[in-house]
């Protein structure tokens, strides 16, 4: 990971022995900040939004520090930190976006005409027409590349309830990308 | 087989996908899938999406970070008693400052507050200038940056910001509370005028952090990296000075 634009001097006042403290914990959040820019710029599809949603992300993690255990993982804690951000941007209407609740206005809204193919459709405007509970499970697997059990913890929700959504979601994600004209996954459930 | 292909076989084509399986379930979905090429599709389209979102999404994680996102940058800070302590200490330092200095100006606020003051005069004083806006100009950059390097005794080059909209005039020298200092200005297409002022690092770093202030209409970004301080000042809104600083920044950390 790059470190080259993270060379800004600590103010003195820092340079106690908390200080050095501080300093290491703020390097770790610090190396987290370019993964959570890219899953907010998948989650959200635009950069403006997305930066919202790790800058307040970031303010909300450096007040609740003291409540952050040390040696537990940091990961987990800021991706579940941006969760609840994110949730409360879309509440507070700072987001667009389709959750499950409006899923059914959602599933006539990709036409069965469309024939393009794969590469030919923009994967960030097919994520984009996803709920964003769907959304969210798809990108911390498939992006960040966490563990399920991981994804359930970050997302508080139980484990087999992200395994539905990572199988709906990307069923959903292939047949809007496939223009619906693909065969469904065999339900076995 | 026909009770491992139980209700969790679905779970398993994702686990598969995702490269979660063991060697034996793995060999297990394999042949499953050999049998099954709607299936077989499903676990191709799925990894595709993978790909692809890494393909798409990777780049960001090298884009440079916006200055905001520095721990310095914090609107609030959670260590409280210690920026309390560290008040406090300041305030005793000003104190016996004040003392042994009584009569020195600028005595009284803090060095880089000093610095801020001077360089949102330095803009005031030279922005306006149409005959002499700069001592020397961009034509002859190499030989300005070579001159106020060894004025400064420390690397001074001006960043370039085309990228933001400003091209730079050139720049001076000027007279500053830690010795010589320097002044960049830069103009955008129509015609509004940015002063970057540089100089020494003052003696007490106690903000260093990347701070902003307001004198009169001046806006000010200023902030102390590499033993320098800088102070970007411009007479536009807080938004759009805190971009410029960003590329101003990254124009000197390249």
């Amino acid at each position: 990971m790059k470190h080259g634009h993270f060379d800004l001097k600590w103010p003195i006042c820092c340079r106690t022995a908390l200080g050095e403290r501080v300093e290491s914990v703020n390097a770790v959040i610090t190396e987290q900040v370019p993964r959570l820019r890219r899953y907010a710029r998948a989650l959200t599809g635009d950069r403006m939004s997305a930066d919202d949603l790790v800058q307040d992300t970031l303010e909300r993690a450096w007040e609740k520090l003291h409540l952050w255990q040390r040696g537990s993982d940091m990961r987990a804690w800021m991706f579940s930190i941006m969760h609840n951000t994110f949730i409360n941007h879309i509440k507070k209407k700072q987001l667009v976006t389709t959750s499950l609740d409006d899923d059914e206005a959602l599933s006539v809204s990709t036409s069965a005409t469309q024939e393009h193919s794969l590469e030919m459709r923009d994967l960030a405007s097919s994520i984009g027409k996803l709920p964003y509970e769907y959304r969210e499970v798809i990108l911390l697997i498939g992006l960040e590349q966490m563990q399920y059990e991981e994804v359930a913890q970050v997302l508080d929700i139980p484990l087999g309830t992200v395994m539905s959504r990572l199988s709906r979601g990307r069923e959903r994600l292939r047949t809007i990308m496939a223009g619906e004209n693909a065969p469904a996954l065999r339900r076995v459930k | 087989m026909s009770k491992y292909f139980g209700q969790l076989i679905e779970d398993d084509l994702h686990a598969y996908v995702d490269g979660r399986l063991d060697a034996a379930r793995r060999a297990d979905v394999e042949a499953w899938l050999s049998d099954h090429p709607a299936d077989a599709a499903c676990v191709a389209a799925y990894r595709q999406q993978n790909d692809m979102m890494q393909a798409l999404f990777n780049p960001v994680l090298n884009e440079p970070l916006p200055l905001q996102m520095h721990p310095q940058a914090r609107r609030r800070s959670f260590v409280q008693p210690l920026r309390y302590a560290a008040m406090f200490g300041a305030m005793v330092l000003s104190g016996l400052v004040g003392w042994y200095m009584h009569g020195v100006e600028n005595s009284r606020q803090s060095p880089m507050l000093a610095m801020v003051k001077q360089a949102a005069l330095a803009h005031v004083v030279y922005t306006p200038q149409m005959q002499h806006p700069v001592e020397v100009g961009k034509e002859q950059e190499e030989h300005l940056v070579k001159w106020l390097t060894k004025c400064l005794g420390r690397p001074a080059k001006p960043p370039h910001l085309g990228n933001v909209g400003y091209e730079l005039m050139g720049g001076r020298l000027l007279p500053g509370n830690q010795g010589p200092a320097a002044q960049f200005m830069y103009q955008d297409a129509r015609g509004l005028r940015l002063t970057l002022y540089l100089s020494n690092q003052p003696a007490d770093k106690g903000e260093a952090a990347f701070r902003y202030a307001q004198e009169g209409k001046v806006s000010v970004f200023y902030w102390i990296d590499s033993n320098m301080s800088y102070a970007l000042s411009g007479e536009i809104g807080k938004a759009d000075l805190l971009r410029i600083a960003n590329a101003v920044y990254q124009g000197l950390n390249p």
